[in-house]
């Protein structure tokens, strides 16, 4: 494997971080506050997708920062796998900057520069930890995002906000350091290096008990990832203004997790020790418990936004699900679920935020008629909506064709209900929503008061829109993600 | 026990001293009067001092100032017999000790009066009860 | 030859001296004294330290007479390290803590520098000392001093702390004179180099092992090892807080310096991990200290004092490190006195500017905190990140070490106890983020919020503040250089 040496991965990382002293000192002056977060946005993703066409050629970019002891170290190296999250995380970061303008302008939030500028500390981070090239620089970034988000989440200072933010550190960073730190320093001491390489790093010296339990403390210790049982904080968190939902639950901070999780189990255990040891269905079953509980919690959920965080955790088990089946459909199928999920979901998030701008409406029960006033917002509902339940013609389509194909790849027809199944709940929650809300009697149906259209501000609508389009093309054009795992899990 | 006797008594000194630290440091945790508590750490320390004095005693030596020392060139002829000093170096470092040991018991009696002039008591029970009623802490 | 490691403790003991003398003519000259006798020592420190690392271990003769006779100072890596860090940090505070001097003991300026650099010099000259009976009698400086600085607090409470404080301190030193009085029976010689030569011949003697025991439990008292802590509480909250700030982070430290001088350098290790059977017990007792410190930490209502039982848990970290019988363990805690250094004086420095601001710091005043005092608490956060152990602070890499060690030596208790610990300490400093950053008055979405008025501490405190906290990052960072270049050389 051909590697260059290339600055470009720390300075995708340290651009938004290089310009929060830019946003504080222009706090009184919003506008140009804005500006720089565009200015700022866009060079990082200019920067990550200058460094795709050397990736997709087979090569990959590696950068020491420090070295802290023999095997660990503080490195970046872009591969396919880091350099799909961070094409995601990074776009993202640019559509969620518009919509947030939006949002926190239409409520006349306060602490809007403390919001900003953590948000940018968040982005620095996830990128960080897309291009983590060991074991070492991954669990830095991922506790940094970890306390850079709590701010996020506690946003409002408001007495459920502080219980939240608790619930949200607990999980988070209990788990973190109580199950991950341990399991990461005893890899170290038993093979000398935390790299994550094709084949693992165990080379033979692991034995099944100590596989198992090691397995198991990285998968729930990386709790970002919703794994049940510590998925708790999820619908806590939901009290965050919703761009904080969006990205970083929709989008970032979960998808950390399970890109963590992908990582530790292609490259620090690898997949034929894992397929050796029989480790797949045990975290198959782990996953499956979670897809289907979540997706039955979400049924009873009122709450739009609530309902939207069970249908995270549920599909981000899916991306889990996928690795597990240790089959090379099985891995594509779950490693591009984190590009289409996060399209689709942000979409979804969009819509929940502007409906509540626009209408103050949490609770689906009060949203019958919406789709008359709100067109656009609830048609890219129905987008979102497709493409997390996994219909033609979004790009859910094709992860989740992937992975029931890779179910069969790997023998373990069983586990293809779980996801008939769960795709079914899916519909289930996602489309009486639109239903009702094209269909359904609005309030001013029932006092006969003529319908008008009133979407929320633009800044609000144009995001959910281009999300929702992306949703779409993603399904025609899937390409240069799927070459980006071939290329990054050696397919 | 008859080859503990023997023991005891070829080393009484170390016993002794033993004694003495036992004695200081019961003072300075039984006690309550602070000025008794400041005489028990001087016996403590004190009788530190006695053991390391007593590490340098010789039998039958004398004290360590060379005889014929001055004089003629017969003195650096004269062959000097350590034996026949006890070893100043433990007096020596003992008066380093005895001025760390006054310095310590000068600053706790500064302490002490200090603590006098607030609360005109010295018996700890005293004191407890004393702070208790000046309330909670700064 | 040069004399720059004399220059290290001699420079603050001479501006003691004359920050004393100045202090009776005008009271405001001691701190620009003192300074520049501080400043003379951090630069000779760090002369000495390049000095070190380039051409190996200095040994210097006081007054130019021999050892084993003549007192000596040896210089090797770990100690230029541990002077640099000292008179770093003493410089530092200084600095500091002009402000602070002058509201909490302004009568009394002068006599508060002159004893500030009457401690730092004892510190100093405990690191650099090559002599046994000469680190009693420095010790004791420090000791002294120390006592006389608890009293000039808090008024009603600081002297009576203080005298129960002379008084275990009193025991502690007396229990380690009378083991070098063993020693010196056994060998003959209190230069620590020759003391070590003797030694290696005579591991069986029953002397030898007292003489190791009352050295031990002498240096653990000193360094506020679980049980023996009971002093420290009570004696760093009453100090005032300019000293607290200097001695929280120095003085315990330093004494873990001491013990792990007197078992790597003095008994050897062959001695303490092959003869002698304590070392399973030994870490047994820091895995209690642990997690005793942590949760006593945990149940205090003010802050000073929820500090001061952090430094006994993480004492608990580095007697267990070096006891562990592994290069890694003892690599652990020769790295985590650096780092806990650091990240308690980050620490003490940010809660020195809340007392400054707030006069008090029982949990409840922090209400607010984020808001009026955005800076020092940045700092503070960051201090705290460190202690809980996350990346990239330094915390987390001298925790590593310690884990790391404590996996081969099959201490997977020590390893609980440091992940325990840390979730304990980020529980700890999370209830103070939730009290500082939540501010009393809850505002719904609409109103904006009228912007807090910032009413930070003064320029010097923040500056300082600022510096230190982004040398944890920096010391984090740079930890794999730290422990090749002066670590991994000194424990070969």
């Amino acid at each position: 494997m051909e590697t260059i040496i290339s600055i470009k991965p720390l300075l995708a990382v340290l651009v938004s971080l290089f310009v929060i002293p830019v946003l504080v000192s222009s706090s009184s002056k919003p506008n140009v506050r804005e500006s720089w977060i565009f200015i700022a946005g866009t060079i990082k993703l200019v920067l990550v997708l200058s460094m795709l066409p050397v990736i997709l050629d087979g090569k990959q970019i590696v950068l020491t920062l420090f070295e802290i002891a023999p095997g660990a170290s503080i490195a970046f190296r872009v591969d396919g796998l880091g350099m799909l999250f961070a094409i995601v995380a990074s776009s993202l970061y640019i559509v969620t900057s518009i919509y947030s303008i939006g949002y926190m302008r239409g409520l006349d939030e306060h602490g809007q520069t403390r919001f900003v500028s953590f948000f940018a500390l968040a982005i620095s981070a996830t990128i960080g930890a897309a291009f983590s090239a060991n074991l070492l620089t991954l669990y830095l970034f991922y506790e940094i995002l970890s306390l850079a988000t709590y701010p996020l989440v506690a946003h409002h200072q408001d007495k459920t906000s502080r219980i939240s933010g608790r619930r949200y550190l607990t999980f988070i960073l209990g788990t973190s350091i109580a199950l991950v730190l341990p399991a990461m320093i005893y890899c170290y001491h038993v093979t000398g290096t935390l790299e994550f390489s094709t084949a693992g790093i165990f080379a033979g010296q692991l034995s099944k008990p100590a596989a198992t339990v090691l397995l198991l403390m990285f998968v729930f210790g990386f709790a970002k990832a919703g794994i049940m049982p510590f998925h708790t904080w999820l619908p806590a968190a939901m009290v965050a203004p919703t761009p904080v939902s969006a990205l970083l639950h929709a989008v970032a901070v979960v998808k950390v997790g399970v890109f963590s999780i992908v990582r530790v189990m292609t490259g620090i255990f690898g997949i034929d020790l894992l397929a050796h040891f029989n480790l797949g269905i045990v975290v198959m079953c782990i996953a499956s418990v979670t897809i289907l509980t979540a997706s039955c919690i979400a049924l009873s959920q009122d709450e739009l936004k609530r309902r939207l965080a069970y249908s995270t955790i549920s599909q981000l088990s899916y991306i889990i699900f996928g690795v597990a089946l240790l089959s090379p459909q099985g891995l594509l199928g779950g490693v591009i679920h984190i590009v289409m999920h996060a399209f689709g979901k942000i979409t979804l998030f969009f819509c929940a935020g502007a409906i509540y701008v626009a209408t103050g409406k949490k609770y689906i029960s009060q949203m019958s008629g919406l789709g008359k006033k709100m067109p656009f917002t609830f048609a890219a509902f129905f987008i979102g909506a497709l493409g997390v339940i996994g219909l033609p013609p979004t790009g859910g389509f094709y992860s989740k064709w992937n992975l029931i194909l890779g179910t069969l790849e790997a023998q373990q027809t069983i586990f293809m209900l779980v996801l008939l199944v769960s795709s079914f709940l899916n519909a289930f929650y996602f489309l009486p929503i639109v239903y009702k809300g094209f269909f359904g009697k609005s309030e001013e149906e029932n006092d006969n008061i003529p319908v008008k259209i009133n979407e929320a501000n633009l800044c609000l609508v144009i995001p959910l829109v281009i999300t929702a389009i992306i949703s779409i093309v993603l399904f025609f054009y899937p390409t240069v993600f799927i070459n980006l795992i071939k290329v990054g899990l050696d397919l | 026990m008859m080859d503990l006797l023997p023991l005891i008594v070829a080393k009484y000194n170390y016993w002794l001293y033993v004694i003495l630290m036992m004695i200081g440091l019961y003072a300075m945790i039984a006690k309550n009067n602070l000025i008794k508590k400041l005489v028990g750490m001087n016996i403590f320390q004190t009788a530190i001092i006695l053991f390391y004095v007593s590490i340098g005693y010789k039998r039958d030596a004398t004290i360590p100032i060379i005889q014929n020392a001055h004089g003629g060139h017969d003195a650096h002829a004269a062959v000097i017999h350590a034996a026949d000093y006890i070893n100043p170096l433990p007096h020596v470092l003992m008066l380093t000790a005895i001025v760390v040991s006054v310095a310590t018991f000068g600053v706790a009696m500064a302490l002490a009066v200090r603590v006098y002039q607030r609360y005109q008591t010295l018996e700890e029970d005293e004191l407890r009860m004393r702070l208790v009623d000046i309330g909670p802490e700064k | 030859m040069n004399n720059y490691p004399a220059l290290i403790v001699v420079a603050p003991l001479l501006a003691a001296l004359f920050a004393g003398l100045a202090a009776w003519i005008e009271e405001r000259l001691s701190y620009p004294i003192a300074l520049v006798g501080l400043a003379v020592s951090m630069f000779s420190a760090f002369k000495v330290l390049m000095q070190v690392i380039d051409s190996g271990a200095i040994q210097y003769r006081m007054a130019g007479w021999a050892p084993p006779m003549g007192i000596e100072y040896r210089i090797d890596l770990l100690n230029a390290m541990v002077l640099l860090l000292v008179s770093g940090i003493a410089f530092l505070n200084l600095i500091a803590s002009y402000k602070s001097v002058d509201q909490e003991i302004n009568d009394r300026a002068g006599s508060f520098y002159t004893i500030y650099l009457l401690f730092v010099t004892g510190l100093l000259g405990v690191t650099a000392t090559g002599d046994l009976f000469n680190l009693y009698v420095l010790i004791e400086i420090t000791s002294l001093t120390s006592y006389a600085m608890v009293a000039l607090g808090d008024r009603d409470r600081g002297p009576l702390a203080s005298l129960n404080y002379v008084f275990i301190g009193v025991i502690g030193a007396s229990f380690y004179l009378l083991g070098v009085g063993y020693l010196y029976m056994q060998t003959g010689s209190l230069n620590m180099a020759d003391v070590a030569n003797i030694l290696s011949g005579i591991h069986g003697s029953s002397t030898v092992l007292v003489a190791f025991i009352l050295c031990m439990i002498g240096i653990w008292i000193k360094m506020a090892l679980f049980p023996l802590h009971v002093w420290l509480p009570n004696a760093y909250s009453y100090s005032p807080v300019a000293f607290a700030r200097i001695v929280a982070p120095l003085m315990t430290k330093v004494m873990v310096y001491v013990m792990i001088r007197m078992m790597i350098t003095v008994f050897g290790r062959e001695y303490i991990f092959e003869t002698l059977n304590l070392a399973d017990a030994v870490v047994w007792l820091a895995t209690i200290a642990i997690i005793a410190g942590a949760a006593m930490a945990i149940s205090q209502k003010n802050l000073k004092k929820m500090l001061t039982y952090i430094i006994v848990c993480e004492i608990g970290y580095m007697v267990g490190g070096a006891w562990m019988g592994n290069q890694l363990g003892m690599t652990g805690a020769i790295l985590h006195i650096l780092n806990d250094a650091l990240m308690t004086f980050a620490l003490f420095l940010a809660v020195g500017n809340m007392v400054y601001k707030l006069k008090t710091v029982d949990l409840i005043d922090l209400k607010g905190l984020f808001g009026k005092m955005p800076w020092t608490m940045t700092g503070f956060v960051l201090a705290a990140f460190s202690i809980i152990g996350v990346p990239p602070t330094c915390g987390f890499f001298s925790k590593w070490y310690l884990i790391l060690g404590a996996f081969e030596a099959g201490a997977y208790h020590f390893a609980a106890a440091l992940v325990i610990s840390s979730l304990l300490c980020a529980v700890l400093f999370f209830k103070i983020f939730e009290i500082s950053f939540f501010e009393p008055m809850s505002k719904g979405h609409g109103e904006s919020h009228a912007s807090v008025a910032i009413e930070e501490a003064p320029v010097s405190m923040l500056v300082v503040s600022g510096l230190v906290s982004l040398s944890l990052i920096i010391a984090g960072l740079y930890s794999g250089t730290i422990v090749n270049t002066i670590i991994l050389p000194f424990l070969k």
